[in-house]
């Protein structure tokens, strides 16, 4: 056989090559930069009008030990209010963004996210439930457990609800976007009514928490909540890695990835381990904040591609500075009453989302 | 070697294939004709490890293909399914490349680059190697796959360990006469290499000119194997898909190859049509064909 080289005719034409605005390791520069500005940012804002020139003060005082009043009302802001919601924020932020783009790959879906899909409403629906019977059924659970028993509730609830919008999904096919969606509407609206029913069961008191919960908040910040969520923290942290190469491999479908060496099933369940113990630790520390798994992946990718070991750092880096702005937006529109962060969230998000949705089809991402 | 024995797949109680057995001697192309529904793409599955079969045993190199791990099987084998979509805005370059940066072949990403570069090239795509992939073509998102299997064979780590496999599902469906060329001449320089060739295809005359072997699978049975020549015959094709079909050589070459029967027939309602005088299919009709 002689080789005769074809000549592809759009060759010729201009190109309209991947339109990447930066490499991947660019983007996570700036993520990186973006982030530390939110951080300071959430650290120096805030309704008492106490900004970081306190911090040399404070850290003083705090390692000589010697403090006076005024110096102590800083320090408890600072240190006691700001660094505690800085911190949960980060995760929130991270976590939700980085289980976003985990289901996104797992679904091969760009609509994928914790919020839409239920998983949020299935975590947080445990996790109220926990409150809700804390006193009574739930007594033994509570007692063991401790702090941690809320986030181990809300990610009992979110791998329970991800594990059965996987059951649904695989019988359908891997690209069945419609039965993911609505499946995934399905589940939440369920969670949520069951969370109604609670609700009813509740106090005038309880039930203005769980109101403000379930609309998300990082009003409660605490050490101890800092301390509930370390673990899943480390969990996430740790585990992603290992999950980069068979995301990518899932991108092109169970069969293909199989065909490059994965071993779907195991690497299946570690995502669904691992994107549920970031949005049942997220839901239990902030109530349901939606948006950020779908739309942080999602620039990320316009970005710089679709690799997840861009997408799962950037991610998370992005993510945390979008929920360290949104908070601190909370904080200070209405001040010194303070907004839900899940509705800050949403009417950053649905905007955006929606645009993203008539632009460009989703489809090709 | 890459071998079947007695392959049995039963699914829902409907038996897709029976009791086939075959193999694929390292350095060999084996293609895999038969009608639709034969069991051709079933018998691939198999053969890759994706699906289990109900009875009988594949066999890489001696040892059980079950008995491998996913990540052992990706360095010995490369797969080109029918169809692949992808909903995420990867280049061509990426999608080639993860042929080696998903197994992770402990290459860096400059040398998975440049060998999906490389394996582009040889499928002709290399001047569309930055257009994003949702922006391609059928045939040109076709030869990317066939791409990124041929980086995952030219991974470093999976050279000298071992017999490797390359196998293709239709490669050429979407193909113009061009691309054809280029993606058998990859096919058979990989045979060239020591790698063993399994690919299933429709087209009974690229299948005759790709092939050392040929296997006919009917009704999920294989019903005759060997060099083109002897299986590509008007007996066993007619039979196997229920039509007339008249094989013929080519000039020169002495390939068998085969026209649809549509072709043979006198365009309707041309009165002044005649078998021009010389032609070999007139010679070949046998009585009684018209």
């Amino acid at each position: 056989m002689t080789a005769a080289v074809p000549m592809d005719e759009r060759a010729r034409r201009p190109l309209r090559n991947a339109p990447r605005a930066a490499t991947g390791g660019q983007l996570i520069v700036w993520a990186a930069l973006l982030l530390a500005a939110a951080a300071v940012m959430s650290l120096s804002i805030g309704s008492t009008g106490i900004t970081l020139d306190a911090l040399p003060r404070v850290i003083t005082a705090w390692i000589t030990g010697r403090t006076d009043a005024s110096v102590a009302r800083e320090q408890l802001v600072l240190l006691d209010i700001r660094l505690p919601r800085l911190l949960l924020g980060l995760f929130v932020g991270a976590g939700l963004a980085v289980s976003g783009a985990m289901m996104q790959g797992l679904f091969r879906n760009p609509l994928a996210d914790p919020g839409l899909v239920g998983v949020s409403a299935g975590a947080a629906l445990a996790a109220v439930a926990t409150i809700a019977f804390g006193n009574g059924l739930a007594a033994v659970w509570t007692k063991i457990m401790g702090v941690y028993a809320l986030p181990f509730s809300a990610f009992a609830g979110g791998v329970a609800t991800t594990a059965i919008l996987v059951m649904i999904v695989a019988r359908q096919g891997q690209l069945a976007t419609a039965t993911l969606l609505l499946a995934g509407i399905a589940l939440g609206a369920l969670s949520t009514a069951l969370m109604g029913l609670i609700a009813f069961a509740s106090d005038d008191r309880e039930l203005r928490d769980l109101t403000l919960w379930m609309l998300g908040s990082l009003s409660g910040a605490s050490w101890p909540k800092v301390v509930a969520v370390l673990p899943f923290a480390l969990l996430v942290g740790l585990g992603l890695p290992r999950l980069v190469r068979a995301l990518n491999g899932l991108l092109l479908g169970e069969a293909e990835a199989f065909h490059l060496g994965v071993d779907v099933e195991r690497m299946k369940r570690q995502i669904i381990l691992i994107t549920a113990a970031a949005v049942g630790a997220a839901v239990a520390v902030a109530g349901i904040v939606g948006f950020v798994g779908i739309i942080v992946p999602h620039l990320v990718r316009l970005v710089a591609g679709p690799d997840h070991r861009i997408v799962l750092p950037a991610s998370a880096l992005l993510g945390g500075a979008l929920v360290l702005t949104a908070d601190v937006a909370a904080r200070m529109a209405l001040r010194p009453a303070e907004l839900p962060l899940g509705v800050v969230m949403a009417l950053i998000g649905a905007p955006i989302f929606l645009h993203l949705v008539v632009k460009r089809g989703m489809g090709a991402g | 070697m890459l071998e079947a024995r007695d392959i049995t797949v039963t699914i829902d109680g409907s038996a897709l294939l029976r009791r086939v057995s075959l193999a694929a001697p390292d350095g060999r192309v084996l293609v895999l004709i038969g009608p639709n529904g034969a069991g051709k793409s079933t018998l691939l599955r198999v053969l890759c490890g994706e699906l289990l079969p109900s009875q009988g045993e594949v066999l890489l190199d001696g040892r059980p293909l079950r008995s491998y791990r996913a990540a052992e099987l990706a360095r010995r084998r490369a797969v080109v399914p029918q169809s692949s979509q992808l909903s995420f805005p990867f280049t061509a370059l990426e999608v080639a490349m993860l042929g080696a940066t998903v197994p992770g072949f402990e290459v860096s990403t400059a040398s998975a680059a440049r060998s999906a570069l490389e394996a582009l090239d040889a499928v002709g795509l290399s001047p569309l190697a930055n257009r994003l992939y949702v922006h391609l073509s059928g045939g040109e998102r076709q030869r990317v796959h066939i791409a990124r299997a041929l980086c995952q064979l030219a991974a470093p780590t999976v050279r000298g360990s071992g017999a490797r496999c390359l196998l293709l599902d239709e490669p050429t469906a979407n193909l113009d006469l061009a691309h054809q060329t280029l993606v058998l001449e990859a096919a058979r320089r990989q045979a060239q290499q020591g790698v063993g060739v399994v690919a299933v295809m429709h087209d009974l005359n690229l299948a005759a000119a790709l092939a050392d072997e040929v296997a006919l699978l009917v009704r999920g049975e294989v019903v005759a194997r060997g060099p083109a020549g002897e299986v590509l015959r008007h007996e066993l094709l007619s039979a196997a898909y229920g039509c007339e079909v008249l094989p013929n050589r080519t000039p020169g070459a002495g390939r068998p190859f085969v026209l649809p029967p549509a072709a043979l027939t006198p365009p309707r309602g041309d009165a002044t049509w005649a078998a021009p005088a010389g032609n070999a299919y007139v010679h070949a009709v046998p009585p009684g064909v018209s």
